[in-house]
């Protein structure tokens, strides 16, 4: 498809690489995020955690804490209204309940992962604060913990929820479960499927816990005034949630809540949950006064939410040619310690890639000791196709067929279903598949040194619609404010300002863009899931339309036209046969007072048209077979990014995306004790990678556009988090011959597995 | 018990007078008590450099440095980076190379970079990743960091050249 506006105009900023708008701030160091800001009367939060993974709360006496000089608030849970159940719309588009939101964000009854919030406090200073926290005496009746995922779905495992029994297909069973919710997906006769194949493999994987790991921890500042007025500053993907998770658990409605998004420090899908911000608000409410609360990094990976460890079993058969006949998928999810739907987003993805005529998903949410699991980045994808981009390998091994041959073979499009249902819409994985192969990465010989390979994997991600709010202002001198509800968490300012650039023929930098706090703009979901250019676009996309149409109204007056006979051809107002000089919009500007006053334009959008977005990464690697240490020696991404509006931003997202897949694959983990209790809660010991860990990540753009926007965009956030799993796993098993099937692949596993398998063998590898 | 004290320092070439409490880390002196807010906190244990500022000519992780240790000291942050409206040639090939996504980490790695400028006006990549491996972003993937510190390096010599 031509690369072209819906009036079928070249791109005039689309596609260019302007300096972001916010950019200067950010880097003089004005920007201000949620840590940044202070009041001249605040107080200082701090939260009592539970130091056990799983205990009753049979005491909590806060007397010695009040009666510290300085300490002005104690709250615990008795002091948030009673939990009710209440469905919601969280994360990326999964439904929860919020009676438990309430439970996570201070324990009522008992704590159930190390960390849980019991109490908070509100004193003049930090330290007083901390002293505070100390001071408040709690009397448990520890219990027994379950934090591995197969353990807790055992018959005899400790209990985190009397009251949850399994939900299968939408049926609720009748016994106690850890096991949340079982949900299956079935396509044909899987046995006869596998039966047909003339290669069947079957294999089970593990993945550990992982965190998203943004450098910026989590604050929030809350004023509760004496008017029942509330005010929350805070560093968040999603301040309409905020809002709504607010009112929701103090019972009170949205009107009296705004929510001031400030500047962002990474999030990935784990800032959008509320945490500090409830806590905030009521210990303002008995004090008066703002109250502030930051995390510590320990905090941070102790008590928000990580990304699911995993146990799976996958099994694929194929034909001698390579067509996949059949595939089961067996995938248990960590959900943490309150239900989570993130088996059931895995089940959505696992098969996702691939034409089959059968199928078999079933897939389980598992309760454990552990924070809830909250989204990171493709949630749930990278662990499901994982152990299918492994098996793949394998087949391709088998067969002989070249990796990617394999994948193209059997590769979805346009009209395929996915295993829950939808047909995909236009989707790009065969031409991100063709444009790997004929990347100078794959062409060129793969490194063939001593412990040194070449693998691929194939990663998808669904992308977010949801909904998105914009203003579109035209200034009286002709240049354009853009307005909207989506926190800017990576240059999305430059994107929105670019697209209403395109649309009404001004410059990126004749747009201002900003981000408005919810009393100032319509209802904007969160900023994740990769919709923020795609919707919040669309929504820009659309207010801009309703300006254009506005100015021909004036250009008709100006003209003494009809307005049917004007035409906006992307740059300026026309007439077609009538001898006027084509008009601006930038020229329009001056003229506005004249004929009629300023002009705005509102869009408020729930797009349906959201586009899939595939990926194929390439790894060279080298193990040094003694220390277990993996050296990525070349690493290209390749993905369908729809039309990439600032492509350094795309590439960016590319890049760091791949970065956090590749430390998923090699380093990063939850390391627990035997009572699980987390052993490495800080950066030293949760290796998140550095700039010596990885090389320059190479990025090849593939622009299939999504017919179901106007200019093309599919997300492109976060697919790349999901190919580097498979890829590296890959990698070094081509590599040295062993295939860890287990994450991540640390050194000292990688080390005790090849030391396991002999070292003769590594000099010859047969994988 | 909370001393409050008095610490004397030239932070970005002004004599700044700021009252501290003994507990404080330099990074909070720096952020509550000169309201310099662009030195971000990522953890409090010298492991992600977002807190990076030179002192006395060293590059630190100001979150390991008590406030009281700052007393005489000469302390540069990235408040101190552009003079006036001028941009350090860092910050403006940072933005060029879109060498930021979320921008928590940046004034750390514009501090650290600077630093190692200084130190090395033409680093070879080896010597950018060693210099800059204390700074953790988690959302670039690095590449364009480094990009940015090379071109910036280019920039630097060709003016003082
Ligand atoms: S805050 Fe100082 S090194 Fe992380
Ligand atoms: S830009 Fe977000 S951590 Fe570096």
């Amino acid at each position: 498809m031509e690369k072209q506006t819906p009036g079928g105009r070249p791109y005039k900023v689309i596609g260019t690489r302007p300096i972001r708008h916010d950019g200067e701030d950010k880097v003089t160091g004005r920007a201000q995020s949620g840590a940044d800001i202070s009041f001249r009367d605040q107080l200082y939060g701090k939260v009592l955690r539970s130091p056990h993974p799983h205990a009753r709360i049979v005491s909590i006496d806060a007397s010695k804490a009040l009666a510290m000089p300085g300490v002005e608030a104690v709250i615990t849970g008795a002091e948030l209204p009673q939990p009710h159940d209440r469905m919601f719309l969280s994360g990326e588009g999964g439904v929860e309940n919020f009676r438990y939101v309430n439970d996570r964000v201070l324990a009522s009854g008992k704590a159930l992962f190390e960390g849980h919030p019991i109490a908070a406090v509100a004193a003049k200073d930090i330290w007083t604060a901390e002293e505070a926290v100390k001071a408040i005496e709690v009397t448990y009746e520890v219990l027994p913990a379950v934090t591995d995922v197969l353990k807790a779905m055992q018959p005899d495992a400790p209990l985190l929820h009397e009251e949850i029994t399994t939900e299968t297909l939408g049926e609720k069973k009748k016994e106690s479960t850890n096991v949340c919710r079982h949900t299956q997906h079935k396509r044909g006769d899987v046995d006869q499927g596998f039966s047909a194949a003339d290669v069947v493999i079957e294999r089970e994987f593990t993945t550990s816990t992982v965190h998203q790991g943004y450098i910026e921890p989590h604050n929030a500042t809350a004023l509760y005034r004496s008017d029942g007025q509330i005010t929350i500053w805070t560093s968040t993907q999603a301040p309409f949630w905020v809002r709504r998770d607010v009112a929701e658990l103090l019972e009170l409605p949205l009107s009296t809540i705004k929510v001031v998004p400030l500047e962002i420090g990474g999030g990935f899908g784990g800032k959008i949950a509320v945490y500090l911000e409830p806590l905030a608000v009521l210990l303002s409410k008995k004090t008066g006064k703002p109250v502030k609360l930051v995390m510590n990094r320990q905090e941070v990976f102790l008590a928000t939410g990580p990304a699911s460890s995993t146990a799976t079993r996958i099994k694929i058969g194929v034909k001698k040619d390579g067509t996949i006949t059949a595939a089961a998928a067996h995938l248990v999810y960590e959900a943490g310690a309150f239900p989570s739907n993130w088996a059931v987003m895995g089940s959505m993805c696992v098969l996702a890639p691939y034409k089959m005529e059968t199928l078999l998903i079933d897939a389980f949410d598992v309760l454990t000791n552990t924070p809830k699991v909250m989204a990171y980045r493709a949630p749930s994808s990278p662990q499901a196709i994982f152990g299918v981009e492994s098996v793949l390998d394998e087949i391709a091994l088998e067969l002989g067929m070249d990796p990617l041959e394999l994948r193209m073979k059997n590769a979805v499009e346009e009209g395929d279903r996915r295993a829950d249902g939808p047909k995909f819409p236009r989707i790009g994985l065969k031409e991100t598949i063709q444009a790997a192969m004929d990347s100078e990465h794959y062409k060129s010989p793969a490194p063939s040194g001593p412990n040194q390979s070449r693998a691929v994997a194939v990663g998808f991600w669904f992308n977010a619609g949801l909904q998105s709010s914009a203003t579109v202002g035209i200034n009286m001198d002709g240049t354009a404010s853009v307005v909207t509800g989506s926190v800017d968490i990576g240059g999305s300012r430059a994107s929105m300002a670019m697209m209403a650039a395109e649309a009404l023929g001004l410059k990126a930098e004749e747009v201002r863009p900003s981000v408005a706090d919810t009393d100032a703009i319509g209802h904007t979901d969160v900023t994740g899931g990769s919709r923020t250019t795609f919707a919040t676009g669309m929504a820009v996309y659309e207010a801009c339309q309703d300006v254009l149409g506005q100015l021909k109204k004036r250009v008709a007056t100006l003209w003494e036209l009809p307005e049917e006979e004007i035409e906006f051809d992307g740059s300026a107002f026309q007439h077609a046969d009538n001898g006027k000089d084509p008009m601006t919009v930038k020229e329009l500007g001056a003229k506005l007072t004249a004929t009629g006053g300023p002009v705005m334009g509102h869009s408020s959008v729930a797009p349906t048209g959201v586009g899939a977005s595939f990926g194929v990464h390439i790894a060279d690697v080298e193990v040094d077979p003694e220390t277990g240490k993996v050296t990525v020696l070349r690493y290209t991404v390749v993905q369908d990014v729809g039309q990439a509006i600032h492509p350094s931003y795309v590439e960016g997202q590319m890049q760091g995306g791949a970065v956090q897949g590749i430390g998923w694959a090699l380093n990063e983990e939850y390391v627990r004790n035997d009572e699980g209790k987390m052993m490495n809660p800080s950066f030293l010991d949760y290796r998140v990678p550095t700039m010596l860990d990885v090389p320059s990540i190479e990025t090849i753009l593939v622009e299939v556009p999504n017919p179901g926007h106007p200019y093309g965009v599919r997300g492109v956030g976060e697919t790349p988090i999901v190919p580097p799993l498979g890829t590296l796993h890959n990698a070094i098993a081509r590599a040295v011959g062993v295939r860890m099937r287990s994450l991540p692949m640390s050194p000292p596993k990688l080390s005790a597995a090849l030391q396991a398998k002999g070292l003769e063998a590594i000099a010859a590898p047969t994988p | 018990m909370s001393t409050k004290r008095v610490v004397t320092a030239t932070i970005n070439g002004t004599d700044s007078t700021l009252i501290v409490d003994d507990r404080m880390s330099l990074l909070d002196a720096l952020r509550d008590a000169a309201g310099l807010t662009g030195t971000k906190e990522g953890c409090l244990t010298g492991d992600c450099g977002a807190c990076s500022v030179i002192m006395n000519g060293r590059l630190v992780d100001s979150c390991l440095v008590m406030a009281p240790e700052a007393e005489g000291a000469i302390i540069e942050t990235v408040e101190g980076l552009a003079q006036g409206n001028d941009l350090h040639p860092l910050q403006k090939r940072f933005l060029e190379h879109a060498a930021l996504q979320c921008g928590v980490c940046t004034p750390g790695f514009l501090v650290a970079a600077k630093d190692l400028l200084d130190r090395n006006p033409e680093p070879t990549d080896d010597e950018v990743r060693y210099w800059l491996a204390g700074n953790l972003c988690r959302c670039t993937g690095y590449d364009k960091i480094l990009r940015a510190v090379h071109d910036a390096a280019a920039d630097l010599r060709s003016s003082s050249r």
